[in-house]
């Protein structure tokens, strides 16, 4: 399908959107962020770089900057926005209160949704396997030592709730 | 500006045909960046995101192809991984879990830059690029597909289908030397295969000049020093002069990633490492 007249649709986190007026160039993040008032990805590097923008498209984690919006029309998109919806905050957002995996905040919604794409296939990482699923996501503040923590605690919890 | 996303091959070179000037969207992992950053200003886009028959794998015994839209993060384990380790290797290398789920060989050979890293391993192998316009389909020789930098043999109104590589007998390996363990640009690459049936040795260098290397006097040399069809342990001093070979056949330059005088001493590090790892028992 061709789409030249610059209103196009998206499904984000379950709902439809029209996206009108807007440079049908324009990345995901951009339309999230600016069309569609959406503000939970960030954007920092634009490049695909530093993980803030992370969204989950179709069953994976992808840097919404780097996804031209038009192109996904037909696609699933997850954003940080629904996680908390229907049950509070998520044990994943939990534990980075608690572990004080917040300090600026800014790379918080990339490694939010990037963490919870990890135990969603993975429910007990290793460290290695942590490390490896947010290699993408950078964080200038906590040395990453905090987040590591908060992961551990959102397995435990993950796993206390299940059970 | 228009934008197309065709659910089919059939589709998208048929919106070719009708606009061969159009760029083609892959991955979006380097398009998009010029985007952004308005590097450049697209007209017409056809994103081939949506084409299944561009994420096909086929094996046929001897060789495997691998559609060109089949996106890293499935050549990191699996049988990718086996049959082709080099590849398996150099996919698990690639950006960060958001890159290697978008990023695929398709896009490496379409942008053709030197430091795209399914490149070294698809010369080590001397991979065949099959191209598809709408009334034809050709196979073209990695070697002759790589042009220089950023430029390559694909002709207006054609679309990377696929590249197919041979299921080689011995071992392979790809290493590169970037400023950090993760989400990093290869400043040097190196890809190594033997091949012990023929009794054969490749190996090819990333970033290291205008396209991929191909080291062809020293794969030469160690085939004429080392019978590569034995199990041979590779001494210390034989894989430095190797190294020190492999490095003399870069064109490396200076630029804001490393020094031509880095990048050579990183390749031939890379080299002989690789060439002792194959020896390893």
């Amino acid at each position: 399908m061709s789409i030249d007249n610059e209103i196009y649709g998206l499904t984000v986190n379950g709902e439809h959107h029209q996206v009108k007026d807007a440079w049908i160039g324009e990345s995901l993040l951009y339309v999230l962020r600016e069309r569609l008032g959406l503000p939970g990805a960030k954007g920092a590097c634009e490049q695909g770089e530093c993980g803030s923008c992370t969204v989950i498209i179709d069953g994976q984690a992808v840097c919404s900057c780097l996804v031209m919006a038009a192109t996904a029309i037909d696609s699933e998109i997850t954003t940080v926005e629904s996680l908390a919806e229907k049950y509070g905050l998520t044990a994943v957002q939990d534990a980075f209160i608690t572990e004080g995996g917040v300090q600026c905040g800014f790379c918080t919604p990339g490694l939010i949704v990037a963490i919870e794409h990890l135990l969603n296939k993975n429910a007990e990482p290793s460290e290695l396997e942590i490390k490896e699923a947010i290699s993408g996501n950078i964080c200038r503040c906590t040395g990453y030592g905090r987040i590591f923590e908060a992961v551990t605690t959102a397995v435990a919890t993950r796993k206390a709730t299940q059970s | 500006m228009s934008v197309v996303v065709p659910r089919t091959l059939t589709d998208a070179l048929r919106a070719m045909a009708a606009n061969p000037s159009a760029l083609l969207l892959q991955g979006g992992t380097d398009l998009m960046v010029e985007i952004n950053f308005n590097h450049r200003k697209p007209v017409d886009v056809i994103a081939l995101r949506k084409i299944h028959e561009l994420r096909a794998v086929k094996i046929d015994g001897e060789t495997i192809s691998i559609g060109a839209g089949l996106p890293y993060q499935e050549m990191e384990s699996g049988q990718i991984a086996e049959l082709v380790p080099a590849l398996g290797q150099a996919a698990r290398t690639v950006g960060s879990p958001q890159i290697r789920a978008a990023g695929s060989l398709g896009g490496n050979l379409g942008t053709c830059s030197p430091a795209g890293d399914g490149l070294p391993v698809l010369s080590a192998l001397d991979a065949m690029i099959n191209l598809r316009s709408a009334n034809a389909s050709r196979n073209v020789s990695i070697h002759e597909f790589m042009v220089g930098v950023k430029r390559n043999a694909k002709q207006p109104g054609e679309i990377i289908v696929s590249a197919t590589v041979p299921i080689v007998r011995g071992w392979q390996g790809f290493a590169k030397v970037g400023v950090r363990n993760a989400m990093v640009i290869s400043v040097a690459s190196c890809c190594l295969v033997v091949d012990r049936t023929k009794g054969s040795i490749a190996v090819a260098l990333g970033a290291v000049g205008p396209t991929v290397i191909r080291c062809r006097q020293a794969e030469q040399w160690l085939s004429t020093n080392v019978d590569l069809k034995q199990d041979a342990m590779i001494g210390a001093k034989l894989a430095k002069e190797f190294g020190e070979r492999v490095a003399n056949e870069a064109r490396p330059i200076d630029d804001h990633r490393g020094t031509a005088e880095y990048r050579r001493h990183a390749v031939a590090t890379l080299a002989s490492r690789l060439l002792q790892r194959s020896g390893a028992r």
